[in-house]
């Protein structure tokens, strides 16, 4: 066994300690428990690191790697903007993961991965060693994705498409405009974060508006010319908001835009419009930690349908919204349900326990209106090539309100259940 | 394999609720009016029923579950109800086989009617009090009730609770290991066979719900019965 150098902090003892780590701390370890770190701590990593944790009975030295120390999920941030949701409701501690189950969680950037060398850098300055590295750093926008439009002016013209202060913003934009206003969107082309995500916010502002600004218009560019439940969106639409939503597709010259943050226009086709709220939600790629280890393929980083293995490196899992995989949505869902074959895979090549075939499933819930819910769901299997789609279903145009309610309220129960399968 | 979807269709049936007479009835109303005795504790039937602990049963056939107004149903048959179940003989006839693996909440403390020609009486009996029993078989039904229930040597597989173990982690993302109950049901603690049973009433789609056919559909029955033995032995 070789001299590996590792945080200092380990064990059960770690948590808090962790989460207030000021300087690294880092020492020789000798010979010891084979380690994993974990970049990223979301729907995939946090998953996969409280499941690899839980699972190898402490037999595997779990370090996750994740600079916020609350976590706001995407998922229900749209109800949150409607007024459904408390800010508070969708914020996560990782404090469980760290006291429960002994994960040394350490607040940091990693800023460089040593593929040869088997370490990850950390903006703070210490260096982590792994047997295996699991990557879920969700995504990161493509530069120059929206002509006009940079991070810089995301205070201008938010994607509250990371939760957290973007959708506290987006929220009170919308909340502070005038009477009669115009709220723009400029949707993603795929594949992005969560396809019917765009969709649901648009139903979730224009319920505040018929609340509060009844006669606000609503513009949605979009370079696509179909969108995920789109029938069921458009017949939702109708029924609730009739007349406000104008979604203009990529066959109707939606993905010609550019926006002027300064001036606070948006231009699609060749048609200048003054608006009052701009959210522009770029095209995506991986979080820019995999193109810095090198594991990418254009945007995101190919994966081995069996493990989550990158295509590149087989000592490096990717997660979630970062892999490609195939046939699943980018969704906190499919990330939770890749993170626990990912962790199957590596506690039984660190540890030798038994590997199962891989199976995935995926739900995602939208929220229409108050009480109107719909779904659409499938379930995948590996084979060599891809994560590829078995069986699927979706909610049908005409179900009546019980129904749609009992939707919503199922909805309410997955949150729960899956953000306890996260954080502990 | 269903028979009831494919009994005689636009038969033309005499309805008299007083004093029915049926030909060619699924079972023997008069002995279902016996074993109603049991029933009537909870239930009321006929002119000017009205709910009680149970409720009451006129028109049950066709009814949407969980939905006589007035009457407070478990989470599990409301749901149900919301998901489009409409009470019809073969799913009557599920549910007081053994009630508790039908609808896991339910409130019916009953402990279920294994035989098979007793619960086709009673329910001819019942159907007697409903006024559109034209999705009743009325043809002979010879064969009745033969695939209802799960095969005996299904129910005979001992699951292998730690391959149930992992399988169950495709579950927890939406059911919650504590038994929380809220919106999604709680799956924890339950009779291995009721859950086998309750699977495979997904599997063979008389439960009503997309998500949990899908689930339940890709099982195989080795694996049902591993979570089957997993999730009786976990603890709140
Ligand atoms: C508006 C909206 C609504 C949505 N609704 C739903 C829904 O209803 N259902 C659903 O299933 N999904 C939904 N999603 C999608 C879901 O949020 C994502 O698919 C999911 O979060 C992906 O998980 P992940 O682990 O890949 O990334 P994330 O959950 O984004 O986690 C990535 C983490 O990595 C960290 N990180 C990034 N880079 C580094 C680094 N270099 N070092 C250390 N840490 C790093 C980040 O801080 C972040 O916490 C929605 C998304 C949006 C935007």
């Amino acid at each position: 066994m070789k001299i590996n150098r590792r945080l200092f902090m380990g064990g059960a003892a770690a948590g808090a300690a962790a989460t207030t780590l000021a300087a690294p701390m880092v020492h020789a370890a000798g010979h010891g428990k084979p380690k994993v770190v974990v970049v990223g701590g979301g729907a995939g990593g946090a998953t996969a690191a409280r499941y690899i944790a839980k699972d190898s009975k402490g037999e595997i030295e779990v370090t996750l790697v994740e600079p916020s120390r609350s976590y706001y999920t995407c998922f229900f941030s749209n109800l949150y903007m409607a007024g459904f949701r408390e800010l508070g409701s969708i914020a996560h501690s990782y404090g469980k993961l760290a006291s429960d189950y002994g994960i040394n969680v350490v607040h940091d950037w990693a800023i460089g991965i040593d593929r040869e060398a088997r370490t990850v850098s950390l903006a703070g300055g210490a260096t982590l060693n792994y047997d295996r590295l699991v990557l879920s750093p969700g995504i990161d926008f493509v530069d120059g994705a929206v002509d006009g439009w940079d991070v810089t002016h995301q205070n201008a013209m938010p994607h509250a498409y990371k939760a957290g202060s973007q959708s506290e913003l987006l929220k009170a934009q919308v909340e502070a405009m005038p009477e009669g206003g115009t709220f723009a969107m400029v949707a993603p082309p795929n594949p992005f974060r969560c396809p019917p995500g765009p969709y649901e916010r648009i139903s979730m502002i224009a319920h505040i508006l018929k609340e509060k600004n009844p006669t606000a218009k609503i513009i949605i560019a979009d370079p696509k010319e179909k969108f995920s439940k789109m029938g069921l969106f458009q017949d939702g639409w109708s029924r609730h908001y009739d007349g406000m939503i104008d979604w203009i597709g990529g066959d109707f010259g939606g993905g010609n835009v550019s926006v002027n943050p300064h001036d606070m226009t948006v231009t699609i086709d060749g048609e200048v419009t003054k608006v009052d709220v701009c959210n522009v939600i770029p095209a995506m790629k991986a979080g820019k930690i995999c193109d810095m280890a090198g594991i990418t393929e254009g945007n995101w980083a190919p994966v081995n349908p069996h493990t989550m293995q990158s295509r590149v490196d087989e000592n490096i899992h990717v997660l979630g919204d970062a892999s490609s995989q195939g046939d699943m949505p980018k969704s906190g869902f499919a990330a939770n349900s890749q993170a626990k074959v990912a962790a199957m895979a590596v506690r039984s090549a660190l540890t030798g326990s038994k590997l199962f075939p891989a199976k995935f499933t995926n739900t995602c819930w939208s929220l229409i209106n108050d009480n109107d819910g719909v779904k659409v769901g499938a379930s995948y299997e590996a084979t060599d090539e891809k994560i590829a789609k078995v069986d699927g279903f979706i909610s049908q145009v005409g179900e009546d309100a019980e129904l749609r309610q009992a939707t919503y309220e199922e909805s309410v129960g997955w949150y729960a259940g899956i953000t306890s399968d996260m954080f502990g | 394999m269903n028979w009831i979807r494919n009994a005689a269709i636009g038969l033309t049936v005499a309805i008299c609720a007083s004093t029915p007479s049926f030909s060619n009835e699924i079972g023997n109303a008069a002995d279902g009016e016996k074993l109603w005795g049991e029933c009537k504790s909870c239930h009321a039937i006929g002119k000017d029923a009205k709910n009680r602990v149970g409720p009451h049963l006129n028109g049950i056939f066709g009814r949407r579950a969980g939905s006589e107004e007035g009457f407070n149903y478990s989470k599990g048959l409301a749901r149900m109800g919301k998901d489009g179940l409409i009470w019809e003989f073969d799913l009557l006839d599920r549910y007081i086989e053994n009630p508790k693996a039908f609808a896991s909440d339910t409130r019916m403390s009953y402990r279920g009617l294994k035989d098979e020609q007793k619960r086709a009486d009673l329910l001819a009996f019942l159907r007697r009090y409903s006024d559109n029993p034209g999705d009743i078989p009325e043809a002979a039904p010879t064969v009745a009730g033969t695939d209802h229930d799960v095969d005996p040597s299904i129910l005979a597989i001992q699951g292998d609770p730690e391959y149930g173990e992992y399988l169950s982690s495709e579950c927890t993302s939406c059911h919650q290991l504590t038994g929380d109950n809220d919106g999604i049901p709680g799956i924890i603690g339950w009779p291995a066979e009721d859950f086998v049973i309750a699977m495979h009433a997904y599997k063979d789609k008389y439960r009503p719900h997309p998500v949990m056919q899908m689930m339940a559909g890709r099982l195989s029955n080795d694996e049902i019965a591993a979570l089957a033995a997993y999730f009786e032995a976990v603890e709140p």
